[in-house]
């Protein structure tokens, strides 16, 4: 579904991605991990086009740029609106939505993310950081992508909501058929949610597979080292 | 020793106000100069504050360096330029109201576009990247997510820019237009009486710039 060829991507002569090819197919959790710095957000800014390669190829089967939906870290919701007029805007604006049809859809996605409906009204600024964000995936999915993009969306999630937007991303991926994407540092997270995980490490690939990978004698010294730094943390 | 302190009482009122009322024709001139130049200084500097943004390299350049002349340079000298020179160069007539809304306004053009600059830059560029993944126009964007958001930091600085305008238009009055600063001036020389007319101009400028700044609260009010 998407398939990216040579990848390269450099800030100042500092190779933030190096050579990277890899496919991704439909209806498929990806989950990358990796140390900060390894160039796992700038690869997926480089497929959602919020940052331009220096060299290679992204190839986008069977969708164009509209369908490829993107989840911040910070959220980033539009602080002068409304959570319903957050979700509606662009529905209404590139889809052409009449505002009845625009509501009426991101009410049931509010209640897809297991939000209230007294919440509509309110702006981003009343929110938690878990409504934040489950807002933000509405947002996104009123769009009807194909794919989408998570950039480390738990970062800023307390432990019970990081289940919560688990439990969503899985449903929502299963109930659309969505390619998803997701950057995390959130080891346990990627085992149970993805279908493949991908470990980079300067900017390349360095290990692909199942959450097996994650499990067991690693044949990788640097995944290794990486997943004890964090069983350190997580005790 | 002023007039004030040597009349009657009586006369002293009288004298106050037919200060106060000879004065007080020269408000709608700064007015019109000023709130002018206020329109016209915002209309510019959000058209250098669109070429700015469009990343042309040449509409940059010249934004730059429109902003880096009128900013470095004093204000009378733009004023006598426009008036006294620029028809010599263009050979056109150029009325003395005129000269001054045109300098008024370039002048804050500058400011204006650079106040306009911080509050686009105060919005999280994180909203702009959203939107674009959302497919939002540039133009939508800037219209229904970003500008309302930098009105809120921008209106402080614009009524402090607007109170700066008008207190600079007590300028103009050295190429002839009958405003507040010039009536005074024209006073106080004729009555030999420096100090009632400055006070009496004072408080006008005083009264007029209280006025726009209770208008700036009543509109940040809004916007919370």
């Amino acid at each position: 579904m998407i398939k990216v060829v040579n990848l390269i991507k450099k800030y100042n002569h500092i190779l933030a991605l190096d050579d990277i090819s890899y496919s991704f197919e439909k209806g498929n959790i990806y989950s990358i991990i990796g140390s900060s710095g390894s160039g796992k957000s700038t690869f997926i800014k480089c497929i959602a086009s919020l940052e331009q390669p220096d060299q290679g190829k992204i190839c986008y089967q069977g969708i164009d740029k509209q369908n490829i939906g993107f989840i911040f870290q910070n959220f980033n919701l539009f602080n002068n609106m409304t959570v319903l007029e957050n979700i509606i805007y662009a529905p209404q604006k590139v889809l052409n939505l009449n505002k009845e049809e625009a509501v009426y859809s991101a009410q049931n996605l509010l209640k897809a993310v297991n939000l209230n409906s007294s919440i509509e009204d309110q702006y981003p600024h009343s929110l938690s950081g878990g409504q934040k964000q489950r807002v933000s995936i509405a947002r996104a999915i009123a769009m009807n992508p194909k794919v989408i993009l998570y950039d480390e969306p738990t970062s800023a999630l307390d432990p019970e909501n990081i289940i919560e937007i688990l439990n969503i991303i899985k449903n929502l991926s299963l109930s659309k058929d969505l390619l998803s994407i997701i950057v995390t540092h959130h080891i346990k997270f990627a085992q149970i949610i993805s279908d493949k995980i991908l470990f980079f490490e300067n900017g390349k690939i360095l290990v692909e597979g199942d959450s097996s990978i994650l499990y067991g004698k690693m044949k990788n010294k640097r995944l290794r080292e990486f997943l004890s730094k964090f069983h350190i943390i997580d005790t | 020793m002023s007039l004030i302190e040597i009349v009657p009482y009586t006369q002293k009122i009288e004298y106050l106000l037919y200060i106060a009322r000879y004065i007080a024709q020269g408000v709608m001139s700064t007015l019109l100069c000023s709130l002018s130049a206020i329109v016209f200084g915002i209309f510019i500097s959000i058209c250098l504050t669109i070429l700015k943004y469009t990343n042309n390299t040449c509409f940059v350049f010249f934004v730059k360096v429109y902003i880096s002349i009128i900013r470095g340079t004093p204000f009378f000298l733009q004023l006598f330029f426009v008036y006294f020179a620029l028809p010599g160069l263009v050979n056109v007539h150029v009325s003395m109201i005129f000269a001054c809304i045109l300098t008024l306004s370039i002048n804050s053009s500058a400011y204006v576009s650079e106040i306009i600059r911080g509050g686009i830059e105060s919005v999280d560029k994180g909203q702009v990247d959203a939107a674009k993944m959302l497919s939002i126009s540039y133009y939508d964007t800037m219209i229904d997510i970003v500008l309302p958001q930098s009105l809120k930091s921008i209106i402080p600085s614009l009524i402090n820019e607007i109170i700066n305008l008008v207190k600079e238009s007590a300028v103009v009055g050295v190429i002839g237009i009958a405003d507040i600063m010039r009536r005074a001036h024209i006073i106080s020389v004729e009555k030999y009486d420096f100090v009632t007319p400055l006070c009496i101009a004072g408080l006008f400028y005083y009264i007029l710039i209280f006025i726009i700044a209770q208008i700036g609260i009543i509109i940040e009010k809004k916007l919370k």
